[in-house]
């Protein structure tokens, strides 16, 4: 009787407070047995009826996270960085470098028969190119384009007060880190490729094609230089990734993105001006630019994938360090912009 | 009289928002308390008990720490001391059902205005992108903007700026409106056009918590307010319990007392004052050179009416004015201070 009354009273609306009401309730007429059950029957219908219609009038509706939510919040990531037209001038200006270099090197190349050294080898061979430029550009400016975009991650957001809206949605903070974060190394992935493309497409334009010398002598063919340049990328991106994370740090710090970039960048040439001092060879290893370099092991012969693998070690360790510094700060820090 | 006065330490206690998920309640803080690195109260203690369905007035001078208790609701900052809750549920789970519009709009100034509220409806875990374009394009109908949907946040005025943050706010169904000043900078046809959106919205069953530091605006729009000073809740209750159950009245100023006071009587209005004869309590407010009034409860009639009643019985009018008790009075009387409205 008094089961077929509860069922009865339960409205659609009261089901979700009804629901959570009901154990307890379970529990006490069993404990207190049959008296209870007949005071329940004369007085329960009365009391709790009008009482549990008021208690459910939230009745809050299903609302499911969606399944895809986090990979749709990183589209719009990288929908806002790649729209972006200063992130696609940076893009644009990492491109030109292999072009610019190519085109010079083969004027110099022209001019004078025989040309050794650095010179001949890239004009000597169409894939050289994209060694070379990756060479030059993960000195400067690879790091300062990554740190552009992990720099103002989080500080980009604060200082146009978006921030406050995101979290509200709510993102959920570790989640916005996260596809901050992801969203960086897919940049650094990006711009890492897009020098490999450019100097590959410009290298098969300008020099000949045909097997590689390597700089521990020795040639490999074609498509093996192809398999190396693919892996040289994916160092570099690897390291770019890493210095993503300090940017990301960097940027949960201020709500002046300039801030956070400039001192991504000067934590950068800091670095490469301690490197350059003989005295401090000892502090070498610890500096993330030493490593960048070291994509130099795949035009060895065998590639030398001790250094590669130690090179990812180092990058694998800055990213763990700066990804915790970066939640620490963010997960708990008052948004005040 | 439910005026609630903090201070005084009235029997009034929001209920700690762990206790009951399911009251009636909107909003529920319970000694809610930011101390700012400084050492500076921002926020003092606050019970504040928001009902649902009610358009709730925040009402407070600029930095009397309306600002910091909205960004504490909505997790944007920490609490030093206290707890809060929204629609009874943990922060997460509250949060899709609330839209905000906190100190002004922010958006991106190089994405249109449909951009601006995709991102921001892909920044919410339980919304649906398949459906973001669709709702996108009815937030913006709804605030008046959809013919500037494709237009740059960077060349909107800012009147569709604050348009556009109120449309964020709309962009799912939504339990709970938290809008803080959404009149600030709007001309007075903007004014005019929130207000109305915010009368919409709460006749649709959303509970609105408003603040401001307009006093006749919060009077305007909302059916309670709580009144807040130097992080202190001063008062909090319907706008009828804070003006002190102070109905509006007619004020008829007369030679005729005793036929305007029959009159009004004749009529139903509620507690004339200023008659002499008939029993009717209270004495003739008189004025210098015979100058006289009766006052009355309006209630619910049309002072226009009441006017041509009494010019109908013959009762010489020379003056017909509506009294509306303030929250400027209220908030004189609780502070002792005028309402300092540039802050």
């Amino acid at each position: 009787m008094s089961t077929a009354e509860t069922r009865a009273r339960r409205s659609p609306e009261s089901v979700a407070a009804s629901e959570s009401a009901e154990p307890a309730q379970t529990v006490e007429t069993t404990e207190t047995a049959g008296t209870a059950k007949t005071e329940m029957a004369a007085g329960a219908g009365e009391i709790t009826g009008p009482e549990r219609r008021s208690s459910a009038e939230p009745a809050p509706g299903p609302l499911t996270r969606s399944p895809m939510a986090f990979w749709r919040l990183l589209g719009s990531e990288l929908g806002l960085t790649f729209r972006r037209p200063r992130n696609q001038v940076m893009l644009a200006v990492v491109a030109s470098v292999p072009i610019v270099v190519g085109v010079a090197l083969r004027i110099v190349a022209g001019d004078g028969d025989g040309v050794g050294g650095f010179i001949g080898a890239v004009a000597g061979n169409s894939l050289m190119l994209t060694f070379a430029s990756f060479s030059f550009l993960v000195v400067l400016l690879l790091p300062i384009a990554v740190s552009v975009v992990a720099g103002d991650s989080i500080a980009g957001e604060a200082g146009t007060g978006t921030l406050r809206y995101l979290l509200a949605a709510p993102a959920g903070r570790t989640r916005l880190l996260a596809v901050k974060y992801l969203n960086a190394v897919v940049f650094s992935f990006a711009v890492t490729a897009v020098v490999a493309l450019s100097g590959l497409i410009t290298g098969l334009v300008l020099f000949p094609a045909g097997p590689v010398a390597l700089l521990s002598g020795g040639t490999i063919s074609m498509g093996e230089g192809l398999l190396r340049i693919l892996i040289a990328a994916g160092y570099v991106g690897a390291g770019m990734a890493a210095l993503a994370a300090i940017g990301l740090a960097l940027s949960t710090l201020t709500e002046v993105s300039i801030g956070a970039i400039a001192a991504t960048m000067v934590l950068v040439i800091v670095a490469q001006v301690l490197r350059a001092i003989p005295e401090l060879d000892g502090l070498a290893p610890y500096l993330l630019p030493t490593w960048f370099t070291r994509f130099d092991a795949v035009l060895r012969s065998p590639i030398s994938f001790a250094d590669l693998g130690q090179g990812l070690l180092v990058f694998g360790a800055y990213i763990g360090l700066f990804c915790s510094i970066a939640w620490a700060r963010f997960s708990g820090k008052d948004i005040t912009s | 009289m439910t005026v609630v006065t903090h201070e005084a330490g009235a029997p009034f206690r929001a209920a700690p928002p762990s206790a009951d998920p399911a009251n009636g309640s909107a909003i529920v803080t319970c000694g809610l308390t930011k101390r700012f690195r400084g050492g500076q109260v921002a926020v003092d203690a606050l019970d504040l008990a928001v009902p649902r369905g009610s358009v709730f007035g925040f009402l407070g001078p600029n930095g009397s720490g309306k600002t910091t208790t909205i960004r504490m609701l909505l997790g944007l900052a920490a609490p030093t001391a206290g707890e809060h809750s929204l629609l009874g549920l943990p922060l997460m789970d509250a949060l899709p059902r609330v839209g905000a519009l906190v100190e002004g709009p922010a958006f991106y100034p190089y994405l249109s205005g449909e951009a601006n509220l995709l991102r921001m409806d892909a920044a919410d875990p339980t919304a649906r992108g398949g459906t973001a374009r669709k709702r996108a394009g009815e937030a913006l109908e709804r605030v008046g903007l959809a013919a500037a949907a494709g237009k740059r946040f960077r060349n909107y005025s800012l009147g569709m700026r604050q348009r556009l943050a109120i449309a964020a706010a709309l962009l799912g169904p939504r339990e709970l409106l938290i809008l803080d000043e959404p009149t600030n900078g709007l001309d007075p046809q903007g004014t005019r056009e929130v207000r109305a959106l915010v009368k919409e919205i709460a006749a649709g069953g959303t509970t609105v918590f408003v603040s401001s530091h307009l006093l006749a605006e919060v009077e305007q729009m909302c059916t309670h307010a709580a009144i807040m000073r130097t992080g202190k809740l001063v008062a909090q209750g319907t706008i009828a319990s804070l003006n002190g159950g102070k109905a509006t009245r007619i004020r008829i100023e007369t030679p005729d007392v005793a036929a305007a006071a029959r009159v009004l009587t004749a009529l139903g209005l509620a507690d004339v004052q200023g008659g002499v004869q008939g029993g009717v309590q209270g004495g003739v407010q008189g004025g210098v050179q015979g100058r006289a009034e009766v006052t009355a409860e309006l209630g619910g009639h049309a002072p226009e009416r009441v006017n041509a009643a009494l010019v109908e019985e013959g009762v010489a009018v020379r003056g017909l004015a509506v009294v509306r008790p303030s929250l400027e009075d209220v908030f004189v009387g609780l502070t002792g201070e005028g309402f300092d409205v540039d802050g």
